[in-house]
């Protein structure tokens, strides 16, 4: 049953609780929910995995074709990311274009990739300026239960981690692993008073005052943020959430490398 | 995958009669069906049928957008059957064509005529299916998950609704096909029935069939329905079970 | 249990809620147990829509503000107006966002559902008001009558044991009030009910997980 009830006392119930170092679900401050990584969930893409955090469900789809470089990066492959928030992730869906929350969400997670430099896409070119993969990185959002960002990035790294170029089905050489040179991992932090807490589910999103996105990759390095949503956060507060950001980071590269 | 590049007609019945899958004529292709299994949806439920993967939710009944779709003596029905751009070989372009469209518009048609609609003057009823992976009958399973979603839902249905295709495979009939089937196939039915009243809520028809064909794909369909209601109904035993809380208890 | 579609062998009872008649018989509409109170036979859902009863009492979430009433969400698909004279408050017209503001929960009773369900709320009465403090649980309308227990037992039961205060209201809508702890392990004893509100033995599960939830 779902739980659209938002409401003045339950932004001050959670606040409270934040002041007291707690949670409505019981978790730390600085706790994830659950995380479950299911790959090759689906056979019709050449890599796909479908991550749960909580409740929170995003399905990712990668497909590879044959397409031609961009203009100004003849000798570069083309990464395309795109995620749909469906109407039967939550009751918010309004009938239309792409919500603006869809489009945030596709650039968020492919700034990521991108920036880390999670895919090899020199690698993807075929013939310079005339023939290339296209990675089409395709997000379907099943539930919004909260933090769609990190559970997307999840998400379309774990396809891309299990991918494979489909080369013999289009005759440009050997069906190969997708090389995946780096993985780039979002963790999203919301600010509940002076709280600074992770991974908020959806009731913490719609109570907060502020959100911020922290992509890291496996050299310490961050490569990519996204403040979002009305509110603020200090130099000092950020300095915070980088640190904390590097270490989920850690944790969750480890359990992708573990998932087969 | 890697049948795109194939274009010679594949062999789809071989000498003993079975097809590519090794099925017979009259055999489903394997059905699960679980309901209730996303969080925020009124009633949901998740098809997995041969190599189709297919998740449906039910929001409402809710206040009517657009408002000037509202009616003032039922509920609106609104449909979304969609394709995830991955579900198949070839990339699809996100968002709804007219294929799409049409589909939905005829399972809307189709759930409406057994839904008590006057029971709930100016709401809407979303039904919302996301095809995640396609073999061929995706707006069969769409429609048999989206039937259990409602029920999840709790929304007064006359009866739930099963729903298969038939096809015509090397000049026989054949239930229930599957990709290469209906690609190479001479004639595809794809039929909804409401089992109580012996009716057929959904029918189209694409190919070349005698008269007499056309009623035999009709018979075999109906036992192919009556055996999908089972697991329908079986989907919506095991989410209320009512099996006793003390046994196997948390130690 | 009883799915829609089933004949129900109540050939001579009057079709209640959750069945309808069909060719001379009864058949059920949704999912749920089978109830027979002669002459009526009707079926009791295990999940559905909130649907408003004259004198229901349910938590409302204040949502518009007129200039004499405010609209209330009560759970069902349309917001109801909550008219200044339903309040114990003298109000000037045009001051309504004064006394509540988008956002503040109530306690309301629900009264003149017309034939469109159209209804209106209103304030006044005893255990009636605006609500300070605590969180409200969303769970099903149809699992209400589990959570109110016999003649109230879960409830009690909830109360005694946690030092919580709660407030059903029918729209399933649950007002938890008290300390952090107890409003924690009273949400997650509603979460329980929610799902598992048609088992048997539901007492003894709940029983047990209060005794869980003390001990850790």
């Amino acid at each position: 049953m779902t739980n659209d009830v938002t409401t003045e006392i339950l932004a001050t119930h959670v606040l409270d609780l934040a002041k007291a170092g707690k949670r409505l679900d019981g978790r730390g401050l600085d706790e994830l929910r659950a995380v479950r990584i299911t790959p090759g969930y689906v056979t019709s893409a050449d890599g796909s995995a479908l991550v749960e955090i909580g409740d929170t469900k995003v399905l990712a789809g990668i497909k590879l074709e044959p397409g031609t470089p961009f203009p100004d990066t003849p000798n570069a492959g083309v990464l395309t990311t795109n995620a749909e928030i469906v109407p039967l992730a939550s009751p918010e869906y309004e009938p239309g274009p792409p919500s603006i929350q869809s489009v945030e969400l596709s650039r968020v997670v492919d700034r990521a990739i991108r920036a880390a430099e999670a895919i090899n896409l020199a690698g993807l070119c075929v013939t310079p300026a005339e023939k290339c993969w296209t990675c089409f990185v395709d997000l379907h959002v099943l539930d919004d239960s909260g933090n769609l960002t990190d559970t997307a990035l999840l998400a379309a790294m774990s396809a891309l981690k299990f991918a494979k170029l489909p080369g013999e089905r289009f005759g440009i050489g050997p069906t190969a692993p997708l090389a995946v040179n780096h993985v780039p991992i979002e963790t999203t932090f919301v600010r509940i008073g002076d709280a600074l807490i992770v991974d908020p589910t959806s009731e913490e999103e719609d109570t907060c005052q502020g959100r911020l996105t922290i992509a890291t990759d496996e050299l310490g390095n961050v490569v990519a943020m996204q403040k979002a949503m009305v509110g603020a956060f200090s130099p000092r507060d950020v300095m915070e959430l980088v640190d904390r950001a590097l270490a989920h980071g850690d944790r969750l590269r480890a359990l992708i490398n573990q998932t087969r | 995958m890697g049948s795109v590049g194939a274009k010679e007609v594949p062999v789809l019945l071989d000498e003993h009669g079975k097809r590519i899958d090794g099925r017979g004529l009259h055999d489903l292709r394997p059905l699960k069906i679980e309901a209730g299994v996303l969080q925020r949806a009124t009633g949901s439920a998740f098809v997995e049928w041969g190599e189709n993967k297919v998740m449906a939710a039910v929001y409402g009944p809710r206040e009517v957008h657009p408002r000037h779709m509202q009616q003032n003596t039922k509920a609106v029905v609104q449909c979304r059957y969609n394709m995830a751009s991955f579900s198949v070989d070839e990339r699809k372009r996100p968002g709804l064509d007219r294929r799409s469209q049409e589909i939905s518009k005829v399972i809307g048609e189709a759930l409406e005529s057994v839904l008590f609609v006057e029971e709930y003057p100016k709401t809407s009823i979303g039904i919302y299916i996301e095809v995640l992976q396609a073999n061929a009958g995706t707006r069969c399973a769409g429609l048999v998950a989206a039937s259990v979603a409602l029920a999840d839902a709790g929304i007064p249905m006359s009866d739930l609704v099963p729903a298969v295709a038939v096809g015509k495979i090397d000049g026989k009939l054949a239930l229930d096909l599957r990709k290469e089937e209906d690609n190479y196939g001479e004639a595809d039915v794809p039929m909804a029935l409401v089992p109580r009243s012996g009716r057929l809520i959904l029918l189209q028809m694409e190919g070349h069939m005698t008269r007499d064909e056309l009623k035999t794909s009709l018979d075999m369909g109906v036992k192919g329905c009556e055996k999908i209601y089972e697991i329908q109904k079986a989907a919506l035993r095991n989410r209320y079970s009512l099996g006793n809380n003390g046994e196997g208890g948390a130690q | 249990m009883v799915l829609p579609g089933q004949e129900l062998e109540a050939g001579d009872y009057r079709p209640g809620p959750g069945t309808y008649r069909a060719d001379g018989k009864i058949y059920a509409s949704v999912a749920g147990i089978l109830s027979i109170r002669p002459p009526v036979v009707r079926v009791i859902p295990f999940s559905g829509p909130y649907i408003p009863q004259d004198g229901d009492v349910v938590i409302a979430i204040v949502k518009i503000i007129g200039p004499t009433y405010w609209l209330v969400d009560v759970g069902a698909p349309h917001y109801a107006p909550l008219h200044y004279s339903g309040t114990p408050w003298k109000i000037e017209y045009g001051e309504c966002g004064e006394y509540l503001r988008p956002g503040d929960a109530v306690v309301v009773r629900i009264e003149a559902v017309d034939q469109n369900q159209r209804i209106g709320v209103t304030m006044n009465g005893d255990g009636l008001g605006r609500i300070s403090g605590g969180i409200i649980e969303q769970i099903s309308p149809t699992k209400v009558p589990r959570v109110i227990g016999k003649s109230g037992s879960m409830i009690r039961l909830l109360e005694t044991s946690t030092g919580a205060r709660m407030t059903v209201g029918q729209n399933g809508r649950v007002w938890i009030d008290g300390s952090q702890g107890s409003i924690r392990t009273v949400r997650e004893a509603l979460q329980i009910i929610d799902r598992e509100g048609q088992k048997s033995g539901l007492t003894d599960r709940i029983k047990l997980f209060l005794e869980q939830s003390q001990s850790s």
